[in-house]
């Protein structure tokens, strides 16, 4: 029991699929491949951006202004794919990352070089990017008529069973995995995080790790910005408005430390898909979309709960009996 | 010495170039002078001691030699070309590597990581290559004699286990000079001689090693050369086992011990604090004493003993799982630093900066801080009864400040240890527990908070000194209590006490 | 042995201050702060011909009122080193729980108690949350935001509490006497009272201590988790009232009222000159910055700039004020290296 507590990621991952059978009791089909699929198409956004957010908490920062990002880079591409119907699809994926890399970046230069806290930084540029969608658009809406086929049917089109935006979502799962296991960047951002003075005794820059883990959370901010627009086929100013807060909810359910340096990428994914469930299930078991908000807020409050439990310290054992089994083998 | 020691002689011949060495180094904070003027030469296959009280500039300069402090004066060479440490990481491409105090190591990464941040070997794409990783770290931790296996979080591991971690973390760079600060303070004897096997080891391979330890025994026992510090300076150096203990010790305290600390022949009256069997959950246990009226007890340990900790226990920081306490014959529970405050017993921390002092505000708002309740009325601030209180207490401890509502961060250490002093005196406390009340002041500084402490034992307060220095408790002391390992390892009289008593008390060897 | 005693202490004075007061308060936050607001005043009173119009410069504090009395209990939690995200959403649950009561046909005097004690258990719950749990109350205040603001919408969904009785109008709409409002009257009787608060009583002088170093508090015996109780107490009763005032003006009570409200209060008390990382502030600073980003709203608006557009002004200002002496900061030393 005491082991199944300690691994985070099992434990949440029963607590999924007991949900999964739960809602199977109200709704046959609830549990069907086909929903499933349908499930994790409906999060996958969700993920991409959890994951962006998940890097940055690891480094002991926040980045609130993620919604904004992927609202401007959102409106941005499409307002090109309208005004511009010859524009590749890729050259504009492209230039949804590009975008958003770049306003991570500003959030991440504020951080490095002038040292003002994470928090402060994305409350200002979270205002700052949602108020520049309204200056790009003039408040205007994109509708689906004017965005061109691809642009909207790409991300559709199934491949293997799944749509291609689901895959996507699994190509940033594994990328983002593959980053904080076997590059460089990624293990600083544990060590950042962890103990940053540590960090900087073993000669790892932290405010770089930092503006890199900026970087990479505005990235995939952009490219869930097209992901938004092309699903909803619709871009306005208000996208995606407070949805920073599930990125932020989907770490902190899925183990991720607020404080930094601890935290896996199955951990989030798992605490997105826990949220993308819940979203899903509301209806089949007959409780108001209304709901959601305020089940987010229970789950992320105990989620807390639960991560302080894990990560409280307890005194210096000094007592030589006291220590551990482990300590006392070897 | 032992017969260890008689073989460690063999490789002590000085070799002609040192694989570094610095010449006057300069380390200059805000209000003290750290290093001033340091020549130090280290050679390859050698051990140098580097011996001081706290506060003579030993962990300035391994801050130095580890790239986190860059010097204002003077040059560091190795190889005998001249470089400079620009960050850490440049220190480590020199071949410089220390093994910290409090080793500072990544708890939530594992064993191999923790070896290996920083300069984890890569695959030919430049990625983290996690194989290599662990076998080299199970070499490493093979070589240290220990199967603690590379892949486990480091957080699962004890002291001990983690210092070893911390020595092949230091070996897996390749370093030419490895730098060892106290790593024996936590170790048991056993732990202490598979310590020294490898240290004999890194010798063997013609790495130089700085070693810093406050327990002479080991020293004799490990190392070649020796360099005194005292006050920043560099006060003698040579070959260890040519001269004598005294002679270290006189080098390293400047006169004889009795001159230094003035301790006054107190009048000890009845017994104020009354400890009985008082235990923690993991941090001490069954530590029983009397405090008397007048009196100053020593508690002396190696760092990491308990005794910090049986201290804020006994202010409240900490609730006790058994024991009682009685203070003067009336029995008392204390649950909280507001009841030990109002029971009388105050508490002087160790670490002034983190635990002792709001470091932004100014000093009549940290000196009235506990005393509040007092200088106000009925809950509103009164600045002129502040000030008063502030006033009178910077007199009597003499402090040397621009004005009364300066931020206390702008003061030097001592003056600021004369803040804390002076904030918990102001709440006219029956029994005062100092947490080595002059750690990392400058000599001046020193003599008058010894001065003080002795004034006030006069006066009939009651004093527990938690110390590690030796002369210091001493010195000092009344009566010793040793601590090791969070337990009681016996309380001694002053009359007659001597270092190597305490010493073996502490560090459990017969 | 030998007993050395001490040598006799020359007495040397120390005085109590540095310089002179006006000295002191010239380099002072505010003093500069109070600088930008008259140079907004001067550039809106150029800009519009109706900016110096008594009633015009009384509706434009409502811009502010509301949001600065939160604010104020705001400064103490970050001056304390906490914060507290969810204020807007205690407004939507306060304002939803007071809707509630109208249809039970609930009358004034119970709408208020109503609205308080709804802000004022939201406070007690999160205060038992970071105070008594100990848990960060970033992430903290985070959820209950979701959750406050998501019980608001378990009970309205798209609809909306109207027909408040009429005298209800007055904490929104009223006039104390000419062009002084209700709430711009309760707006200087809260900053008073907080400024006390914070300023001149014990309470206070332990939310900077708490703010500036939380263990040397607990080192001297404050009892430093029943402090942030308190002020996560006083932050909820704030956003009660605020939500009494809000609804009232308003007249009616859906559940997006006040939405994005908790990062402009966070703004005005950085503008203050408040340390976003703790203990450091004043109450006259964020008085201060709550007429300055009541003007800069009210002359934008009256440059007809929308709402959104003045978002970014407000978001560059926060990061700005920020940025700024810690530029300042940085040119200073290395002019002096």
């Amino acid at each position: 029991m005491r082991n199944l507590l300690k691994n985070r990621e099992l434990l949440l991952g029963l607590i999924i699929v007991g949900m999964i059978l739960g809602f199977s009791t109200r709704a046959d089909n609830f549990a069907s491949p086909g929903n499933l699929a349908n499930i994790f198409n409906d999060t996958s956004i969700l993920i991409i951006l959890a994951l962006g957010q998940m890097v940055v908490v690891l480094t002991k920062s926040i980045d609130l202004s993620v919604a904004a990002n992927l609202a401007f880079t959102g409106m941005a591409v499409a307002m090109l794919d309208a005004a511009y119907p010859g524009l590749p699809l890729a050259l504009l994926v492209v230039l949804a990352i590009g975008i958003g890399a770049m306003l991570g970046a500003i959030n991440g230069l504020l951080v490095w070089i002038l040292q003002i806290p994470p928090i402060v930084v994305t409350l200002g540029t979270l205002t700052i990017y949602r108020g520049m969608t309204f200056v790009l658009s003039g408040g205007a809406w994109v509708n689906a008529h004017q965005m061109q086929p691809d642009f909207l049917g790409i991300p559709r089109m199934l491949v293997l069973g799944l749509p291609i935006l689901s895959w996507v979502a699994i190509v940033v799962v594994i990328l983002v995995g593959f980053i904080l296991t076997r590059t460089p960047f990624g293990r600083s951002t544990y060590a950042a995080g962890g103990n940053p003075v540590a960090a900087a005794y073993a000669g790892i820059d932290v405010g770089r790790a930092r503006f890199l883990a900026f970087v990479l959370s505005g990235a995939l901010a952009g490219l869930s910005g097209y992901l938004w627009v092309s699903r909803y086929a619709v871009a306005y100013v208000d996208i995606a408005i407070g949805f920073e807060l599930d990125s932020v909810a989907a770490n902190v359910i899925g183990g991720v430390s607020i404080a930094g340096g601890i935290g896996t990428v199955i951990g989030t994914v798992l605490g997105a898909l826990f949220l993308g469930v819940i979203k899903n299930a509301l209806p089949v078991i007959g409780i108001s979309p209304f709901a959601q908000m305020a089940i987010s807020g229970i789950v992320i409050v105990l989620a807390v709960v639960f991560n302080a439990r894990a990560e409280r310290r307890k005194g210096r054992i000094i007592l030589r009996d006291r220590a551990p089994a482990s300590e006392v083998s070897a | 010495m032992t017969a260890q020691a008689s073989k460690i002689g063999t490789g002590a011949l000085p070799a002609d170039t040192p694989i570094l060495e610095m010449r006057g180094i300069s380390q200059v904070f805000p209000g003290v002078k750290a290093l001033d003027g340091v020549s130090i030469a280290l050679h390859p296959g050698q051990v140098t001691a580097l011996i001081g009280e706290n506060g003579a500039g030993k962990s300035t300069l391994v801050k130095i030699l580890t790239g986190i402090y860059r010097p204002n004066e003077g040059e560091i060479l190795v190889d005998g070309k001249p470089v400079t440490f620009a960050n850490a990481q440049a220190a480590i491409h020199a071949g410089v590597t220390a093994i910290h105090q409090e080793t500072v190591l990544f708890d939530e990464l594992t064993v191999g990581e923790n070896i290996f941040l920083g300069h984890a070997p890569r695959t030919r794409f430049g990625l983290i290559d996690w194989r290599q990783i662990n076998e080299r770290s199970r070499i490493l931790m093979q070589a240290l004699e220990s199967d603690i296996d590379p892949t486990t979080k480091l957080k699962d591991f004890s002291i001990a286990q983690r210092h070893l971690v911390a020595i092949a973390r230091a070996l897996s760079v390749e370093a030419r000079i490895v730098i060892m600060d106290e790593p024996t303070a936590a170790l048991s004897r056993k732990e202490i001689d598979d310590l020294f096997r490898i240290v004999e080891g890194l010798k063997r391979q013609g790495k130089a090693i700085l070693f810093i330890s406050h327990k002479f025994d080991e020293l004799y026992e490990i190392a070649d050369n020796y360099a005194v510090f005292r006050d920043g300076r560099m006060v003698g150096s040579g070959i260890l086992k040519e001269t004598p203990q005294g002679e270290i010790v006189r080098l390293m305290v400047g006169r004889d011990v009795h001159d230094v600390f003035p301790k006054m022949p107190a009048v000890i009256g009845p017994s104020v604090l009354s400890v009985k069997g008082y235990s923690h959950e993991t941090e001490f246990r069954d530590i029983s004493f009397d405090l008397r009226r007048g009196e100053i007890l020593g508690v002396y340990g190696l760092i990491g003993a308990g005794r910090s900790e049986l201290g804020q226990s006994l202010f409240g920081m900490t609730r006790p799982a058994a024991g009682s306490l009685s203070l003067e014959g009336k029995p008392i529970t204390i649950s909280s630093p507001a009841d030990a405050i109002a029971a009388g017993i105050v508490y002087v921390p160790e670490e002034r900066g983190r635990h002792g002092l709001a470091l932004e505000m100014p000093i009549y708002q940290n000196m009235s801080l506990p005393s509040l309740i007092r200088t106000s009325l009925a809950g509103f601030l009164k600045t002129t009864n502040e000030l008063a209180l502030a006033r009178r207490y910077a007199e009597r401890l003499d402090l040397r400040a621009a004005a009364l509502s300066v931020p206390v961060g702008t003061l030097s250490g001592g003056n600021q240890q004369k803040v804390v002093i002076g904030k918990w005196l102001a709440t006219a406390p029956k029994v005062i527990i100092l947490d080595e009340p002059t750690k990392g002041i400058d000599i001046g500084s020193k003599a008058a908070v010894h001065g003080f402490i002795s004034e006030l034992a006069g006066e009939g307060l009651s004093i527990i000194m938690i110390s590690s220095e030796l002369p210091e408790i001493l010195g000092m002391s009344d009566r010793v209590l040793v601590m090791r390992e969070g337990l009681s390892a016996g309380l001694y009289e002053r009359e007659g006490l001597s270092a190597e008593t305490l010493v073996r008390a502490a560090t459990g060897n017969a | 042995m030998s007993i050395r005693k001490m040598e006799p202490r020359e007495k040397r004075v120390i005085p109590d201050r540095l310089g002179t007061p006006l000295r002191r308060l010239l380099g002072s936050w505010e003093v500069l702060l109070f600088g930008v607001a008259v140079l907004i005043f001067i550039a809106n009173s150029l800009a519009s011909p109706y900016f110096l119009d008594a009633w015009n410069l009384s509706d434009a504090t409502f811009n502010f009122t509301e949001k600065a009395m939160i604010a104020f209990a705001m400064a103490l939690l970050i001056i304390a080193g906490e914060i507290d995200l969810s204020v807007a959403a205690i407004i939507a649950l306060a304002s939803t729980a007071m809707g509630y009561a109208v249809q039970m046909g609930v009358g004034t005097p119970g709408l208020v108690a109503i609205g308080l004690a709804t802000g004022l258990a939201c406070g007690a719950f999160n205060g038992f949350l970071v105070a008594v749990l100990r848990l960060p109350s970033i992430v903290v205040t985070i959820g209950t935001m979701s959750l406050f603001r998501g019980i608001s919408y378990i009970v309205l969904g798209d609809q909306a509490f109207g027909k408040y009785p009429a005298d209800f109008a007055y904490f929104g709409q009223g006039y104390v006497f000419w062009v002084f409002s209700f709430e711009f009257v309760l707006f200087l009787a809260v900053a008073l009272v907080f400024g006390i608060l914070l300023h001149r009583t014990n309470f206070g002088r332990h939310v900077y201590v708490i703010g500036n170093n939380p263990l040397a508090a607990r080192f001297s015996g404050i009892p430093v988790e029943r402090v942030k109780f308190i002020l996560f107490l006083l932050t909820g009763l704030m956003s009660g009232i605020a939500a009494v005032c809000l609804t009232s003006r308003l007249g009616s009570t859906r559940p997006s009222i006040a939405q994005g409200w908790e990062l402009e209060v966070v703004t005005m008390v950085v503008l203050g000159g408040v340390s976003i990382l703790g203990g450091a502030g004043t109450i006259v600073g964020v008085v201060i910055a709550a007429f300055v980003m009541g003007l800069v709203t009210f002359g934008l608006g009256l440059l007809n700039v929308p709402g959104i557009v003045m978002s970014i002004f407000i978001g560059l200002l926060l990061i700005v004020t920020i940025a700024l002496p810690i530029i300042a900061r940085r040119v200073r030393d290395a002019s002096k290296a």
